[in-house]
C-alpha cells in the first residue's frame, strides 16, 4: 500500500523553527501595534455620502437617458435594436406613428408610444447605447436607479427616462 | 466627622457616575479608534463629531425586545448581568484619585476607603466577577452560551494565578498591600515599572485576559460561539455585560496606572507646593494615565488576532505562571542582597 498521490507535483514543506526572539512573539507584537498606529495618522478615505459623493469615472454606466435632440424632440424613433441588443432582454418598448399635432414633440414619423427599461433586469452593460443608430439612449455617469421596496417602482417609463424637456433647452 | 460621611458619600456617588460616564464613553472612543486605526471616520452623525452616540446607543438598547429563552433559569438569567455589573462597580472603591489634602481644616481623602488590604480586596471583586459571566452563560441553557461561560471561567482562574503572582513581587518590594501606599512610594518619576519590567508585562497580559479583551476574548468569540456567554441575551441585558466590560476595562487601567504608573503622581511633583492646584493637576494625570491604557487596551485589540484556546491555556500555565515565579525569585534575590 503506497501513499496515494492526486499529483505528482509535491512540495515538501519546511519548518524553519523559530529563534528565541520569533518565540517570545513581543518584537511581532511591538511591529504590528507600530503599523496599526501609524494608521492613526493617515488620511482617511471616507466620503460622507449624502453629502459628498464619490466622483463618477467618465465611463461610468448608471442610468439611462432618452435624449431630445436641439430642438426638443425625441431621437427615439423605436426602431427595437437596443432591445435587440440587450443580453438581458430589460427594454420593451411600443411604436406608434406621429400625427400631424405631434410634429414638434418627434423627430422622425415613428415613436416610442411605450419605452419601458426593467432596472432589475438591467445589467449596466450599455450594448443598448452602442446599438442606437439614433444617438437615443445614453447611460448617466452621475445618475443611478433608485433603491425601492416595490418591484414595480424598478420598471422605468418614458416619465423617468426622456431628458427633461426644459434642460435641453437651455 | 458627619461632613466627612457626607463626603465620602457624595465621592462614592461621584465614582460611580465617572466610572459610568467613562465606560460610556469608552464605547465610543473603541469606535472612534477601531475606525482611525482602520483609516475611516468612525460614527459621526450624532451631535458633534459623534458624540451623543452612546446615548443613542443606550437609548436603542432600552427600547430593544427583552427576549428570555422559555427554558432558561429565568431567575439566574435575570441575575448574571447584574452581578457582573456590581463587581465591575465595586472594584473602583480602593482605587486612589488623588493625594489627600485639607478642607476646612478637615483632611479630604480622594479614595473611598484605605483598605490596607486594598489590593487582596481587588483580586477577590475581580475573580468574583467571573460568576456574572458563569450564572448568565448557564442560565441561558445554550450549548455557545455554556462553552463561552466555561471558557471565561477557566480563562479567570488560570490568569489570575499568573496575575497574583506577578503582584507578589510587587507586594515584596513595596511591603504594603494598601493602594494609597503603593502609589506613594512611586513619588517623583519612581515609577514601579522601572523595578518590576516583568512583573508589569505579565500582569498586562493578564489583565487583557480577565477583562475578556482581544486578543484573549475568547468567552464571547464571534467567529467560534456566536456570541458567546451573551448569546442569548437582548436589550438592556445585552447592555450590561458590554457595558461591564468596559467598566473592568477603566478599572483594569486604572490598577495599571496605581500599581506600576505612579498613579495620581507626575514627575516633579515634589517642587510645586501643595494646594488645590496640585491635587487637580494630580487627579488630571491619572486620568491620563487611566486614557492612555484604555486606549492601549483598544489599539491591541485592533492588531492582533485572537489566541487559539490551546494556545491561551499555553501561555497562562506553560508561560506566564513560570515567568511570575521567576520574577519572584528575583525579586527576592535582590532585595536579600540589598539587605546585606
Amino acid at each position: 500500500m503506497g501513499v496515494y498521490q492526486l499529483t505528482n507535483r509535491r512540495k515538501v514543506m519546511q519548518r524553519i523553527p523559530m529563534n528565541f526572539w520569533e518565540r517570545i512573539y513581543l518584537p511581532a507584537i511591538i511591529k504590528g501595534m507600530t503599523i496599526t498606529i501609524s494608521h492613526l495618522f493617515k488620511r482617511k478615505v471616507t466620503y460622507q455620502y449624502p453629502e459628498q459623493k464619490r466622483p463618477m469615472s467618465d465611463v461610468f454606466r448608471g442610468l439611462h437617458i432618452l435624449k431630445r435632440d436641439d430642438e426638443g424632440k425625441e431621437r427615439c424613433t423605436a426602431c427595437g435594436l437596443c432591445a435587440l441588443a440587450c443580453p438581458a432582454e430589460a427594454i420593451t418598448m411600443t411604436a406608434a406613428e406621429r400625427s400631424s399635432s405631434e410634429l414638434h414633440l418627434y423627430r422622425e414619423e415613428k415613436y416610442a408610444a411605450v419605452y419601458e427599461i426593467n432596472m432589475l433586469r438591467c445589467i449596466f452593460c450599455g450594448l443598448c447605447e452602442e446599438a442606437c443608430p439614433k444617438a437615443a439612449i445614453f447611460l448617466q455617469n452621475d445618475k443611478m436607479a433608485q433603491a425601492s421596496y416595490e418591484r414595480s417602482d424598478f420598471i422605468f417609463g418614458k416619465d423617468r427616462l426622456v431628458e427633461p424637456f426644459l434642460q435641453s433647452k437651455s | 466627622m458627619s461632613s466627612i460621611i457626607l463626603f465620602k458619600l457624595i465621592f462614592i456617588l461621584a465614582i460611580f457616575g465617572v466610572s459610568l460616564f467613562i465606560a460610556m464613553y469608552a464605547t465610543y472612543m473603541e469606535r472612534k479608534v477601531a475606525a482611525f486605526l482602520q483609516d475611516r471616520i468612525g460614527p459621526n452623525r450624532a451631535g458633534p463629531f459623534g458624540l451623543l452616540q452612546p446615548l443613542a446607543d443606550g437609548g436603542k438598547l432600552f427600547f430593544k425586545e427583552e427576549f428570555i429563552p422559555l427554558k432558561s433559569d429565568r431567575w439566574l438569567f435575570l441575575m448574571g448581568p447584574g452581578f457582573f455589573m456590581v463587581t465591575a462597580l465595586m472594584t473602583s472603591a480602593v482605587i486612589p484619585f488623588g493625594p489627600d489634602f485639607m478642607y476646612n481644616n478637615e483632611m479630604v481623602s480622594l479614595q473611598a476607603t484605605d483598605l490596607n488590604v486594598g489590593l487582596l480586596y481587588i483580586f477577590g471583586v475581580v475573580s468574583l466577577g467571573v460568576y456574572g459571566v458563569l450564572v448568565g452563560g448557564w442560565a441561558s441553557n445554550n450549548k455557545f452560551s455554556l462553552l463561552g461561560a466555561i471558557r471565561a471561567a477557566s480563562q479567570n482562574i488560570s490568569y489570575e494565578l499568573a496575575m497574583g503572582l506577578s503582584i507578589i513581587a510587587l507586594v515584596m518590594m513595596t511591603s504594603s498591600l494598601s493602594l494609597r501606599e503603593i502609589v506613594n512610594q512611586q513619588q517623583g518619576g519612581n515609577w514601579n515599572v522601572l523595578y518590576q519590567p516583568l512583573g508589569f508585562l505579565i500582569f498586562l497580559i493578564c489583565a487583557f485576559a480577565e477583562t475578556n479583551r482581544a486578543p484573549f476574548d475568547l468567552p464571547e468569540c464571534e467567529t467560534e460561539l456566536v456570541g458567546g456567554y451573551h448569546t442569548e441575551y437582548s436589550s438592556m441585558k445585552l447592555g450590561f455585560f458590554l457595558f461591564a466590560e468596559y467598566i473592568n476595562m477603566f478599572i483594569s487601567s486604572a490598577i495599571l496606572a496605581t500599581l506600576y504608573f505612579g498613579g495620581y503622581h507626575f514627575p516633579f511633583v515634589s517642587q510645586m507646593e501643595p494646594g488645590m492646584l496640585k491635587v487637580i493637576l494630580s487627579v488630571i494625570v491619572l486620568f491620563g494615565k487611566i486614557f492612555f491604557f484604555i486606549f492601549f487596551f483598544m489599539w491591541v485589540r485592533w492588531t492582533l488576532p485572537r489566541f487559539r484556546y490551546d494556545q491561551l491555556m499555553n501561555l497562562g500555565w506553560k508561560v506566564l505562571i513560570p515567568l511570575a515565579v521567576i520574577n519572584i525569585l528575583l525579586t527576592g534575590g535582590v532585595i536579600l542582597f540589598k539587605s546585606m
